[in-house]
């Protein structure tokens, strides 16, 4: 039972991994209706910035601010460089040219920093919080900080006039303009917003797996499923989502399928899911008009 | 077909045939995997492109063609030509079986399950029950055809990986005319009418979730019978030769090559055979930065593929010598 | 063809002879009087590459032979493609290799499924496949594969040699073991069951996977430690070996630890997993490694460290792979040393297999090379080492087959 209890924990905190990440794909496709693949490569860069700054000499939370930022500019720099060219392209050109950036980032930081794991420093006690040997401090403290990126997308979305004009231009970017919303700006916001979103779950991810360029590949498959299993455009569904593919996950290989077939039938069983409620367990249904 | 794409076909078909007599063995190898990759770009076009339905999990169906040549090949001793319609039959029913269920899946969900498909293909190779067929992490490895021995008696002298090429190329065309046949007619416009606009479709009594689930099943024949074509060729087959990224690049050859374009297969086919080798040339440091970068580059000169932009081109030059 | 004018009786006798004495200058494809080609593919892109890093090392351990003068006055001019660790790729880069750039020899491919792929066609060609960089046991078998060599201590080998341990050391085991879902985690687990004989059904109690893929492993910790194992064989490449070190020692799993040698390196797996939860754990070795400060001034290591601040300045000094790759490298420049001016691929495979209890500086003391025309396996001994918190502490004899 000691055994369950804890695999469903551990299954908690890679949960929150997922989460965070999940998150920042939600937070992109809120905007533009798309589902950026390079974002784990995205936050992945942006982590090893805040390693530079740290290792520089920086304080922790002066770095993570600066990371922050400099993930925010480089989102927004992206949109406007990279992606408005192709803004009127057919989506599966959008598509590869996510692939594309996924590639040269992986690999262009393979290159700055080498491929061999670094330690990030967690802002979070060293000391498990109440003597549990169940989870880290920092496994509980990222997800805490999942938590408050989740309440500030929900307030920014919900209650700030910038958030419901970026929610309008994804819904309806013609009748947007219309109404004198600067659409080209909202994308750019959204993609920097998304990075910025994505630069936490970075700082917040690579204390638990460790840095390296390939950090993110496995993790961006979860995160994707997770989105989807929540609903992709309900932030709070996306964090649901998250927890449960890590419990599900944990549980299907300790107890029921072993290790060596659980992405498989976790994945088998989130399709499954969908089938049944094609909009995640959260999410708006979609219905179209003809 | 006009005149002028007649001449064209015929044209390319003669220099397909002169080639492996004038290039090096290698490259006649190289050119034998652009037709595998050709054949497989149709297969994913024919989803993707025509019917609209995004695969990221292509390369799992080129894995179950390789291993069902292999497996033949290896443990049941079929000769290699054999194991193409097998492999083709296999992937026909995977494909549409897969196909029924995706049939409730749109768009991004689309996308998770079929990338699911391709992320989970190598750990069902690997997996220890299928161990005793599929050789497990280890993979197997098979002969590589010889030409027959009627070729020599009719005094032509070919070597192993010239009649290779033969053998692709003319599985490649014999695919090729089909699909040709396939998508040009009654089925083809069936199949972008749902893309473009599936309710109308229906409306007009085209049965969209057959269409649909039969587009997958053909789609994922055409890439099985070229992942058998190219295990054939490689003469091996590992769970670590269908990775993910072997989805992806499926993607990138028919967006590179030109969506719901049958020539675009092939340019697409040649993208990705030889622009990772370039890659490679310019950078060792990152070369998938590179490769990144060409991406990057082609969707910006070519949104509409190369096959578009060589339309693009021969309707000016048309309009030119009018003129 | 300056061999057709040679008699046969020369022929027999430059084969016979040492390489000291001066030869008739013999070259096959590859091979001149200025130049020795020779190929070789690694995963630049892709998902393995981290061990891109072995490739880069190799090509600057050339560049300062080069710069040097060569070896015996010919400039070696070493050729990497990149194969994306996809067999398919690797078949087209060794053909290229062979048949167009026409390398004398092929040199550390890297990976098992990417060599398993080209295994056949170098043999058909009688091209050697030398020092390829793998750790499974198929590469020494000259009487099938003559023209295929392997260089590291094999994965099974190593494992048997903690099996053995472990039968000394702890009558009452129960043994948990971590490996990773492929090629090199199940030569592992077949290597500890070999050595293990008839006890291991029964004294292994838990064997649990992961996938590459896989964030962490800290779900498989939980599932070892809930099987009751007092011995942990952890078979992970560098980042989930941490991984699994720090999550056993933070829920309080203290099992005795067997660590794989892929990731014994003290900068590279034990610092980010933290020094003090990894004090205990064995492992074998026959590298020095730069991040263990018992090696902080060792000569050899000294000349290493100033080769890689000249040569390869963005190689990471942590990551034991460039120590990996410059031993290898050096191997092989013994090897072609040995050739002399008898450059056919036949020599080249003949001296790779003569090698008689040679040292290279930066193997550990005691671990020589030896192969013969029936061994094909140039390092078979290993060194056993506990971590005492600050640096590896070698017990016990160099142990091999």
């Amino acid at each position: 039972m000691d055994a369950f209890i804890h695999q469903v924990l551990s299954g908690l905190a890679t949960g929150g991994i997922y989460a965070s990440l999940a998150l920042a794909l939600v937070m992109i496709y809120q905007v533009t209706r798309l589902v950026n693949f390079a974002q784990g490569e995205m936050a992945m860069f942006s982590t090893y910035i805040a390693w530079s700054l740290i290792n520089a000499g920086m304080g922790y939370w002066p770095a993570f601010l600066l990371t922050v930022l400099f993930a925010f500019a480089v989102g927004v720099v992206i949109e406007r460089v990279v992606i408005r060219p192709v803004e009127n392209a057919p989506v599966l050109a959008i598509v590869v040219v996510f692939i594309a950036l996924l590639v040269i980032l992986n690999s262009a930081t393979g290159w700055i920093y080498s491929y061999t794991i670094k330690t990030f420093p967690s802002p979070f006690p060293k000391e498990p919080l109440f003597g549990n040997k169940y989870m880290s401090s920092h496994e509980l403290g990222a997800i805490g900080v999942t938590l408050v990126v989740l309440v500030l997308l929900y307030v920014f979305f919900r209650f700030t006039p910038l958030g419901l004009a970026m929610r309008a231009v994804a819904q309806n970017p013609e009748s947007s303009r219309l109404v004198g919303i600067r659409v080209g700006w909202m994308l750019a916001l959204g993609w920097g917003l998304a990075a910025a979103v994505g630069a936490v779950a970075g700082m917040m991810i690579a204390p638990i797996v460790y840095l390296d360029p390939n950090m993110m590949g496995g993790i961006l498959l979860y995160a994707f499923a997770a989105a989807l299993l929540g609903g992709i455009d309900s932030p709070g569904g996306a964090v649901i989502g998250g927890f449960a593919v890590g419990v599900l996950e944990n549980v299907l290989g300790a107890y029921v399928i072993g290790n060596d077939l659980k992405l498989s039938v976790a994945l088998g069983l989130i399709i499954g899911v969908l089938l049944v409620r094609p909009s995640g367990l959260f999410g708006k249904v979609n219905v179209s008009r003809v | 077909m006009t005149r002028r794409a007649t001449i064209g076909v015929v044209v390319l078909v003669a220099i397909a045939c002169v080639l492996p007599f004038v290039v090096s063995n290698y490259r006649t190898f190289q050119l034998t995997l652009v037709l595998v990759y050709a054949i497989a770009l149709l297969g994913l076009n024919i989803l993707t492109g025509y019917n609209g339905q995004i695969s990221l999990g292509h390369g799992a169906f080129y894995a179950i063609g390789a291993y069902s040549a292999a497996v033949l090949m290896d443990r049941f001793g079929a000769p290699y030509w054999a194991t193409l319609p097998a492999a083709g039959a296999v992937c026909l029913v995977a494909g549409f079986l897969f196909g029924l269920p995706a049939l409730r899946l749109e768009g991004l969900y689309l996308a998770l399950a079929t990338f699911a498909l391709g992320v989970s293909m190598p750990q069902l190779l690997k997996y220890h029950h299928l161990e005793k067929w599929t050789g497990g992490v280890q993979g197997i490895v098979i002969a590589k055809p010889e030409p027959p021995a009627f070729l020599g008696e009719a005094g032509l002298r070919m070597n192993s990986d010239q009649w290779l090429y033969f053998f692709a190329l003319a599985v490649a065309a014999l695919m090729f005319v089909l699909g040709w046949n396939l998508l040009r007619g009654r089925v083809g416009r069936a199949l972008i009418a749902i893309r473009d606009q599936h309710i109308a479709a229906e409306a007009m009594g085209i049965n969209s979730a057959l269409y649909k689930s039969l587009a997958f099943g053909v789609s994922a024949m055409y890439t099985g019978i070229a992942g058998a074509l190219g295990a054939i060729a490689v003469q091996y087959v590992a769970p670590d030769s269908f990775t993910i990224f072997l989805s992806l690049v499926f993607l990138v050859g028919i967006v590179v090559g030109g969506l719901a374009s049958i020539s675009g297969a092939l340019y697409g086919a040649l993208f990705i055979q030889f622009v990772p080798n370039v890659a490679d040339e310019i950078s060792k440091a990152a070369p998938w930065a590179i490769f990144g970068l060409f991406l990057i580059g082609f969707v910006y000169l070519m949104p509409a593929g190369v096959a578009g932009a060589v339309r693009t081109l021969l309707v000016r030059f048309t309009r030119k010598g009018a003129k | 063809m300056k061999s057709k004018l040679v008699p046969i009786a020369a022929l027999f006798a430059a084969a016979l002879a040492s390489p000291a004495i001066p030869a008739q200058k013999k070259y096959d494809p590859g091979a001149s009087d200025t130049e020795i080609r020779i190929g070789n593919t690694n995963p630049y892109s892709g998902p393995a590459s981290a061990y891109g890093t072995i490739g880069k090392t190799i090509t600057a351990y050339f560049k300062m032979v080069d710069d040097q003068g060569g070896i015996n006055g010919r400039k070696i001019n070493f050729i990497s493609y990149d194969d994306a660790y996809s067999p398919p790729k690797t078949v087209e880069m060794v053909r290229k290799l062979v048949e167009q750039d026409n390398v004398l020899f092929v040199f550390q491919t890297l990976g098992t499924p990417s060599n398993t792929a080209i295994h056949k066609y170098m043999n058909m060609k009688k091209v050697p496949q030398l020092h390829v960089a793998t750790g499974a046991s198929k590469w020494n078998d000259p009487k099938n594969f003559p023209w295929t060599m392997g260089w590291q201590p094999n994965y099974q080998t190593e494992a048997r040699i903690y099996a053995k341990n472990i039968l000394q050391t702890k009558p009452d085991v129960k043994i948990g073991v971590l490996y990773q879902n492929d090629d090199y985690g199940k030569d592992y687990l077949k290597g500890l069951k070999d050595g293990l004989g008839d006890k291991a059904a029964k004294a292994i109690v838990a064997e649990v996977s992961y996938e590459v893929s896989d964030p962490t492993v800290d779900s498989q910790i939980v599932q070892l430690q809930a099987s009751g194992a007092n011995v942990f064989f952890n078979v992970g490449t560098p980042k989930f070996a941490a991984q699994a070190i720090r999550k056993a020692y933070d829920i309080g799993w203290k099992p005795v630890q067997y660590l794989n040698n892929v990731s014994s390196s003290i900068g590279a797996v034990l610092t980010p997993a933290g020094l003090e939860k990894s004090v205990g754990i064995i492992t074998t070795a026959y590298l020095k490694d730069y991040s263990d400060a018992q090696w902080a001034n060792d000569p050899a290591v000294k000349r290493w460290e100033s080769f890689m601040k000249k040569y390869y300045p963005a190689g990471d000094l942590n990551d034991i792979s460039n120590m990996y790759g410059y031993t290898v490298a050096r191997t092989l420049e013994q090897v072609l040393k040995q050739c002399g001016d008898n450059l056919t691929r036949e020599n080249v495979m003949k001296q790779a297999a003569s090698m008689k209890g040679q040292y290279i500086d930066t193997l550990l003391p005691g671990i020589t090379i030896t192969t013969s025309d029936n061994d094909y396996a140039p390092i078979e001994s290993v060194q056993m080492q506990r971590f005492n918190g600050k640096r590896w502490e070698r017990f016990g004899e160099v142990m091999g087959n």
